[in-house]
Formats: structure tokens, C-alpha cells, sequence
């Protein structure tokens, strides 16, 4: 396949996305804008001992989006010739009334601020050194013990190459390269089996495995499994829980991260609502979404409207500080987006998301914490979750947790949900360490997946409920 | 294949574009080599109202090729989101150098004809095509129109949306296979807000059909409105060891997630609670838990699988007792058996693996109603959340958020919110006392009814 507008480096030429711009426009729309993706991606999958497969794949195209009052008119194309795009500009602008009309402000090429430097391309990597790291990583599951039944290891990397253009002017391209890499084993005793997982991805190219030892990804994997082979049921009811630094920065993403995004505030379909300048967390909570860290998972350039990446203050000392936005809801409200308007890929139209979403570091020490509780649950690794926005409740799992006696952590537990209410648990936060850390997580929203970073340091919040069975 | 087919195809064309084109691509098969290529295309329109207004209309069409290389036992995958001529091309040379990597393994191969004949099946609704866009929209506006109007404690309305996708795929392989399918959906949903602030309640109501004409507006409102408004007032109940009622949609789920413990990859490779225990007793005695993806009720029917075999009916668990899995071409030949033709897949840019499309268990004979009056005390719960990270296919165990309403004298009585439910998968399906008459059709791999199991622990205050 031939790269489109190879000669200037862009997916589209300018004066091919003007054209479009102005067709985009011309049924009286009010604000038009062409997203343009070219994305390739490899993955590789050892199981069961072997290497199974590895897959490569590219999917280019354009999305056309034309806004008029209220309405958003989208359509999308694989078809990246100037007819490909003027049929997806008429597509939607079909639905914009007889309006005002806007017109398209002269493009203006704009630099994206690039975060941090991709040195090995993962392209340009050869595939048996991809596959290497996947032979790696299963021996080292499987010496860390003979229970150890199962490993699956798994390589991914893509390169998403991005052009925003619209008719306020902005013209920006970003090229976004991730590598992953994630292990999960089974482990076989007399209770039954018991699975571990661990994973590591970056907004980085193959230098990932440079700091990276893919042995100790796997090595952890396992440990999680054979944990668990003598773990007890989860207790049920209300318990003081401890979160370790790193381990669940998941919580903030559902607790409040979900319901900060401004398309649910217009909606009133948020616990936030009406809630800026207000206590809505323990004054030890100051939370925070960037998008500009480095090589962190959520981390990018320009979103996909084209705004630069921000670091946004949401909740300061306890107090809702703002919400999250992106073109349409800072639009309505006569306010600039905040660098939040993602989307999967071109198929999709772009809404309010997360970047990498984190709880500022404490200064208490997590050892004292620990110390200081006499009882309850301490969890090494949370799962995944999921939020009602409207009501803040909000769950997740435990994938390695402990119980807590004496101050001390004691007997593996099984995995469990939690469940709580946002605000709620937002204020029961007692103690916050440290000893800071984040990790890679994988965002839905509407039927879109995007890559998110979540972080937080050890801190302890003290009543959540756990759904384990334990007492049966 | 994931879409499915219509014997009686009223545009045969399209289709047979696809499969003159996969056809073409898998003959280029060298000596030695199987070559399977899957072709896939759409088009899908989504609108979305917003107080009287609309607020979103997407419409598009997409393609893409998936093309997979089996060379001595090793497999290599390569895809791309586009049918030109010249990405076929190269996506097949990447798929045959991605085939070298792969470790030899005597089971991967392709799926050969076996001579099962495919059901005739009609899931292609021609209004669906036909309807315009201005229909379309209007649609979604009269649904949120309806939501707004239908209860005065009905506070906003976040979403009112119609969506429907038309899709057609063809597979064929240089092992003989040659497959088409093709399948419409349509469907209205509405998400309803009642009370206010702390009590604020929501609630999903929905309708999905072939197509546009048989979508029911007022059931998809009803449903939504009643979720929310009888949720008002909720609390959470106290811990203890309880009774549930599962609401058909909330079964639907239970079911999709035992699924997987079913699936033949899972099995052959160690995953699956259900391992090594076919003849065993896994589950009540009036437990029959078949995948039928030939009956047309379900949505997620076929006639063929994603390798291009002939769906059929699988009986999976009978009167309790484990009687088998679901494979695909390659984990069948790792169990040694044959495949049951339950390949699935997510789209041309995945390879096939095993699955179930149109589970549904066998009717008992009473409905809700009497379910609810013949346990007496219990927790009806409308939905559950969480299920992706607190429910664990391989180990068993199963936690998950629940909201609903406590039942009290056989009768629904106060609502109850943030507690889960929690046993294990095995447990569970030992632990069985109804399984309702009312089955009800549902999009996803299972079909619904209601569902009654003890010995749950509840957690709460």
C-alpha cells in the first residue's frame, strides 16, 4: 500500500483536507473537522507452550465530523482519495438544516509538543525478536513453580499515525507508537486452579524491553497464581481496606474519574454535578488527569481533535476543582476543551475520556499504615471496575489481596468484588503514603476502548464493602 | 462466521462478491500450504436524540479481509481494514511470513467440509436497507420523547438511541470450504434518570429485531422507566446468606460467562473449571443448557460458523450432567474429537477461536410471578455489575455488584442498591431451585429467563 501524501509526511495533503473542510460546510454546517488514522499493529500470543500465532494489521481512514446547533453529523471512510473524503464530507453534512453556515478558517500546520522520544521503532524490529521475549517469559512462569499449569504470554505493539484538521484553523499530526506486553498463568492445587496476571505497557517503542524485564512481568504473573492456591474465601461486609502504591489507581478512574467527564455533568447523569468548589473527598485526595507524562499508557501528543495534551487539576485538597472536556461540551459552555477528546479509532466519533488519571502522593509512610490497622483488607492488585455515573456506585475486583490481623498482612483471599459509592469512599480516605506509582489500564466507554493510566500512592480508606463468601 | 447467512438471499450479488473474492484470494494457496481468507462488510447507522433534538447521526459503510496461513502446523494471521487489491496482496504475503514464526503443532489446521448441511435461516431484514435516515431519526426521537413523558419521577432521559448494522462476510479456504452469511440488526435503547440527587436511579430499556419494523418503543420505555422508578428509596440490605432471583437479562449474562468455561480452548488448554469432568454431574437435574445457533429466535444465530462449517445444535449439559464443549477446528483436534462447528470470531482482524452464539436452557414451568410466590424470601435482582473483574472462568469464583429488590412474602418488595452477591460458578449451578418458563430472546450469545439459585452470600452493611 502506498503511504498517502508521503511527500510532506502527512496522511492528506492540506489543500485536499480544505476541500473537504469546505464540502464538510457547505449544507450549513457550523464547525466541521476531518480525523485521519493510519494504524498498523503486531501481536504475538505464546500458549500452552507454544507460539500460536503472530498477527500484523493495518487500518487506515478518515472520519468526518459537521456540527450545526445541537447536532453532530459523522461518517467515516477507508477511502482516503480526495473522492473517498468528499463523499464521507456530504455523508455529514446531510445532516446539518439550512443554518448561519461556518467557513473554513485557513489551516495553519501546528508542531505537536511530542512527549517523549521513540528510539526502535517496533516496525523496524525483527518479528523472532518479538517472539524471543515470549519464550523468555514462559520459562520464567513456569520455573517459578511446578504448580504452574498454564502460561500465556502475550506481545503487542502498534503505531497509530494521526491528522486533525478543522474549520476554526487547526491542523496537527501526532504519531503515537505503544508496546505491550502482558503474562497470565494458571496454577494448579488441591483447591482448585487459580489464575495471575501482570502487564506492562508504554507509550514507547521496543526500548520498553531495555527497562523492562519481561521475566520479572512473568515471574509476578505467576507468583499472583500460586498465591492464591492457598487463599481463603473474601470476607463479606464492610472492612477497612489498604491500598498498595500502584495497585489500584482504578478506584479514582470509577469513583470519580468517569463522573468528572463533562459530557455526563450536561447530562446530569453525574454524583458531580453542581459539585465545583465543593468537599467532595478527604482533603488528603488532590487528583489529577495528564496527558503529558512521558511514556505513561495514557499519554499522547494531541488528542484526537487536535488540542495538545494537558495536565488538569480535577479534585484539589478535597475540593472539586473542574470537570473534564473536550470540543462539543466546552463548546456549550463557552469554554476551551482540556485536551480530553479521544476516540478508538476513525470509525468513532471522538468524546470525553481520561488520560492518565492519579492520586497525588501523601506524606504518610505506607509501613505506618499498615502498622496502624488493626484489621482488614490489603489489597496488592486490583482488577478491573465499572461505574454508574448517576449514582456514583461503582465496583472492583481484587486480583491479589491479603487479609490485614494485627497490622500485619496474614493469609492470601480469594478474588472479590468491592462495591461503594463514589463520593462516599472518596471521603472515608484516611491515610495517603508516599510512595506513589502507576500502571497501564484499558478504558470502555460507549462501545470505545482507549488506552488509560491510573496511579496512585499506598492509602487506606476505611469502610468498603467486600463480596466474598467468606462465613458460608 | 461471526455475520450469518440467508439461503434465501434477495440481493444475492453483494454476496456473492465477497465470496468470488475470498474464493480468488484462497487460490493462491502454494503447495503444502492452507490458505483460509474471510472477507467481511457493513454499513451501520447510530442516532442518538437529546431533548428533542438530535444529537448525534453516524452513518458508515467498512470492509476488511482477515487472511490466515497454516504451513506444516505453523499459523500466520494478517489483516486489513480494506478489500483493495493491492493490501490483499500484501497482507497475505505478511500472513505467510508471519506462519514462520509460529511453533509447529500437529492440530492447527483449517476446517475441511464435513458434509453437514447449513439450516435455512432468514436474518436478513431488506427494510432495514430501505428505511432513510430521516426514519431513522425520527425513531430515536419519538423513544425519548416517549421516556420524557412516561413518568413524572422520570427526571432526564441520557440516552435515546437507534442503531442497526447490515453485514455479509464470505470465508473460503484451499481445503475445500466455500461459506457465506449475512445478518441485519436493529435496535432502540433508552436509559432513564428518576429522582434526584442522592437518589438519583437509572435504568436501561431496550428492543432489537431483524429490523426496524418489528422494534416495540413502549416495551424498550417501559422497561426503562420501571427499572429506575422502583429503585427509588433504595439502601443496602444486610450481609447474610440469601436466595436470589436472577432477572432474565441479568440470566442472559450468568449464562455468556459460563460460556466461556465451555469453550474448547479453554478446556483443551487447562482454563475451565468444567476440564476433565464430561459424564460428571455439574449441575441440578433439571438444568439443560444446549448452544443452538440454528434457531432463528436467537441473536446470535447462523448458518455457519467462522470457519465456514454448517452450524448446529449442541446439547452441552443434560438433566445436570456435563456432556460436552464447544470447539473450533484446532481444539478439537487437540481433544481429539471433531469440531462441533462453533468457531467465532470477532471480525476480519481476529483469528477464529471456540465459542458459543445462541445458548438458552430448557424451560421450567413456572414464570416470574410464581418463581418469586414459591420462594417466598429472597433477593430479585434487576442487574448485576463488575462481572468482567469478579467473576474468574478458570478458578470458579463469582462476585459481582447487584442492585434489585428484596422479595418478601413472594411479592417485590423494597429496592436494594451497592451490595454484591457472591459463590462460585460451580456452586451455583449445584444450587439451582427454578428455572423460569419465560425465556426471552436476548442480543448476546444467551437468550434470558428467570432464574433462581440458593446460598448466595450477600454482602452489604
Amino acid at each position: 500500500m502506498s503511504d498517502a501524501g508521503s511527500a510532506t509526511g502527512l496522511l492528506v495533503e492540506t489543500p485536499v483536507i480544505e476541500r473537504v473542510l469546505g464540502a464538510a460546510l457547505q449544507r450549513g454546517g457550523e464547525f466541521a473537522e476531518v480525523f485521519v488514522e493510519d494504524r498498523h499493529s503486531t501481536s504475538a500470543v505464546l500458549d500452552d507452550g507454544r507460539v500460536e500465532e503472530l498477527s500484523s494489521g493495518r487500518d487506515r481512514g478518515a472520519g468526518v465530523r459537521v456540527v450545526v446547533g445541537e447536532t453532530t453529523g459523522y461518517a467515516h471512510t477507508a477511502d482516503l482519495s480526495e473522492k473517498g473524503l468528499l463523499a464521507a464530507a456530504e455523508a455529514a453534512a446531510a445532516v446539518a438544516r439550512q443554518g448561519g453556515g461556518g467557513r473554513v478558517v485557513a489551516l495553519e500546520q501546528r508542531d505537536a509538543v511530542k512527549r517523549n522520544e521513540v528510539t526502535q521503532l517496533p516496525e523496524e524490529v525483527a518479528k523472532a525478536r518479538k517472539i524471543e521475549l515470549l519464550v523468555q517469559a514462559d520459562e520464567a512462569a513456569r520455573a517459578s513453580g511446578n504448580a504452574i499449569s498454564q502460561v500465556s504470554a502475550s506481545y503487542g505493539d502498534g503505531r497509530r499515525r494521526i491528522q486533525v484538521a478543522n474549520s476554526d484553523g487547526v491542523l496537527v499530526s501526532d504519531d503515537q507508537v505503544r508496546t505491550r506486553f502482558a503474562v497470565s498463568c494458571v496454577a494448579v492445587g488441591d483447591t482448585g486452579m487459580q489464575t495471575g496476571y501482570e502487564a506492562s505497557a508504554f507509550t514507547v517503542g521496543f526500548e520498553l524491553f531495555d527497562t523492562v524485564d519481561v521475566g520479572e512481568i512473568a515471574a509476578t504473573a505467576a507468583r499472583r497464581a500460586l498465591v492464591k492456591l492457598t487463599a481463603r474465601p473474601a470476607p463479606s461486609g464492610e472492612v477497612p481496606l489498604i491500598l498498595e502504591s500502584g495497585s489500584g489507581g482504578i478506584l479514582f478512574h470509577e469513583a470519580c474519574g468517569h463522573g468528572l467527564e463533562a459530557d455526563h455533568i450536561a447530562k446530569d447523569a453525574s454524583v458531580y454535578v453542581g459539585q465545583v468548589g465543593e468537599q467532595v473527598a478527604s482533603p488528603l485526595v488532590t487528583l489529577v488527569d495528564d496527558g503529558t507524562i512521558g511514556p505513561e499508557w495514557g499519554s499522547f501528543a494531541v488528542d484526537d481533535e487536535g488540542n495538545s495534551a494537558q495536565r488538569n487539576v480535577l479534585i484539589q485538597n478535597g475540593v472539586l476543582t473542574d470537570y473534564m472536556w473536550d470540543y462539543l461540551r466546552g463548546r456549550k459552555e463557552h469554554r476551551v476543551s482540556s485536551g480530553n477528546g479521544r476516540r478508538q479509532n476513525y470509525r468513532h466519533l471522538p468524546m470525553v475520556r481520561m488520560t492518565n488519571t492519579f492520586l497525588l502522593n501523601g506524606d504518610a509512610d505506607p509501613d505506618e499504615i499498615l502498622a496502624q490497622t488493626p484489621t482488614g483488607v490489603y489489597v496488592a492488585k486490583l482488577g478491573g471496575g465499572q461505574v454508574n455515573t448517576t449514582t456514583g456506585d461503582f465496583v472492583f475486583g481484587t486480583v491479589e489481596a491479603y487479609l490485614i490481623e494485627d497490622g500485619r498482612i496474614t493469609e492470601p483471599l480469594r478474588d472479590a468484588n468491592l462495591i461503594g459509592n463514589g463520593p462516599e469512599v472518596l471521603r472515608r480516605i484516611d491515610a495517603v503514603a508516599n510512595d506513589f506509582a502507576m500502571g497501564p489500564g484499558t478504558c470502555g466507554k460507549d462501545g470505545q476502548s482507549v488506552p488509560v493510566g491510573c496511579g496512585q500512592p499506598t492509602l487506606r480508606i476505611t469502610g468498603v464493602t467486600i463480596g466474598g463468601t467468606a462465613g458460608d | 462466521m461471526t455475520e450469518t447467512a440467508s439461503q434465501q438471499s434477495s440481493t444475492p450479488t453483494a454476496e456473492s462478491e465477497l465470496l468470488e473474492l475470498a474464493v480468488r484470494v484462497a487460490g493462491a494457496a502454494r503447495r503444502g500450504e492452507q490458505l483460509e481468507v474471510y472477507v467481511s462488510r457493513g454499513v451501520e447507522t447510530d442516532v442518538r436524540a437529546y431533548e428533542g433534538d438530535v444529537e448525534s447521526l453516524s452513518s458508515a459503510a467498512s470492509a476488511g479481509v482477515g487472511i490466515r496461513v497454516v504451513t506444516a502446523g505453523r499459523q500466520g494471521f494478517a489483516y486489513a481494514g480494506t478489500l483493495e487489491e493491492s493490501v490483499l496482496k500484501q497482507t497475505l504475503a505478511e500472513a505467510r511470513d508471519n506462519a514462520t514464526f509460529a511453533t509447529a503443532d500437529e492440530h492447527v489446521g483449517l476446517a475441511v467440509p464435513d458434509g453437514v448441511a447449513p439450516a435455512s435461516l432468514d436474518l436478513w431484514d431488506e427494510e432495514l436497507l430501505r428505511t432513510p435516515s430521516a426514519a431513522k431519526v425520527e425513531m430515536a426521537l419519538e423513544l425519548e420523547r416517549r421516556a420524557r413523558a412516561a413518568d413524572p419521577r422520570v427526571r432526564q432521559v441520557a440516552f435515546a438511541d437507534y442503531g442497526d448494522m447490515a453485514a455479509e462476510a464470505a470465508v473460503a479456504s484451499s481445503t475445500g470450504i466455500t461459506a457465506t452469511a449475512r445478518r441485519t440488526v436493529s435496535s432502540v435503547a433508552v436509559e432513564t434518570i428518576a429522582g434526584a440527587d442522592a437518589d438519583s436511579q437509572t435504568g436501561v430499556g431496550f428492543s432489537a429485531a431483524r429490523g426496524p419494523g418489528d422494534l416495540d418503543l413502549d416495551k424498550a420505555v417501559t422497561d426503562a422507566v420501571e427499572r429506575c422508578t422502583r429503585m427509588l428509596g433504595a439502601t443496602k440490605a444486610r450481609s447474610g446468606r440469601c436466595t436470589v432471583v436472577l432477572d432474565p437479562r441479568v440470566t442472559s449474562t450468568l449464562l455468556a460467562v459460563v460460556s466461556s468455561a465451555l469453550s474448547g480452548e479453554a478446556v483443551t488448554k487447562g482454563r475451565s473449571f468444567f476440564a476433565d469432568r464430561v459424564g460428571e454431574e455439574v449441575a441440578v437435574p433439571t438444568l439443560v443448557l444446549v448452544d443452538d445457533p440454528t434457531d432463528p429466535r436467537s441473536f446470535g444465530a447462523s448458518t455457519h460458523d467462522a470457519e465456514g462449517l454448517a452450524c448446529r445444535r449442541n446439547v452441552l449439559i443434560e438433566n445436570g450432567v456435563l456432556r460436552g464443549f464447544v470447539f473450533d477446528t484446532t481444539s478439537a483436534r487437540r481433544a481429539g474429537l471433531a469440531s462441533t462447528a462453533s468457531a467465532v470470531r470477532g471480525g476480519y482482524a481476529t483469528t477464529p477461536g471456540a465459542g458459543c452464539r445462541a445458548l438458552s436452557l430448557a424451560p421450567g414451568s413456572l414464570g416470574a410471578a410464581e418463581i418469586l410466590s414459591e420462594v417466598g424470601e429472597a433477593l430479585f435482582v434487576q442487574s448485576i455489575t463488575g462481572v468482567h473483574s469478579g467473576v474468574n472462568t478458570v478458578s470458579g469464583d463469582f462476585s459481582v455488584g447487584a442492585e434489585g429488590l428484596m422479595v418478601r412474602g413472594g411479592m417485590l418488595a423494597e429496592p436494594v442498591r451497592e451490595v454484591t452477591i457472591a459463590s462460585t460458578l460451580q456452586r451455583m449451578l449445584q444450587s439451582v431451585l427454578h428455572i423460569g418458563s419465560d425465556v426471552e430472546w436476548l442480543p448476546g450469545v444467551a437468550a434470558g429467563q428467570t432464574l433462581c439459585i440458593d446460598g448466595m452470600a450477600l454482602s452489604g452493611s
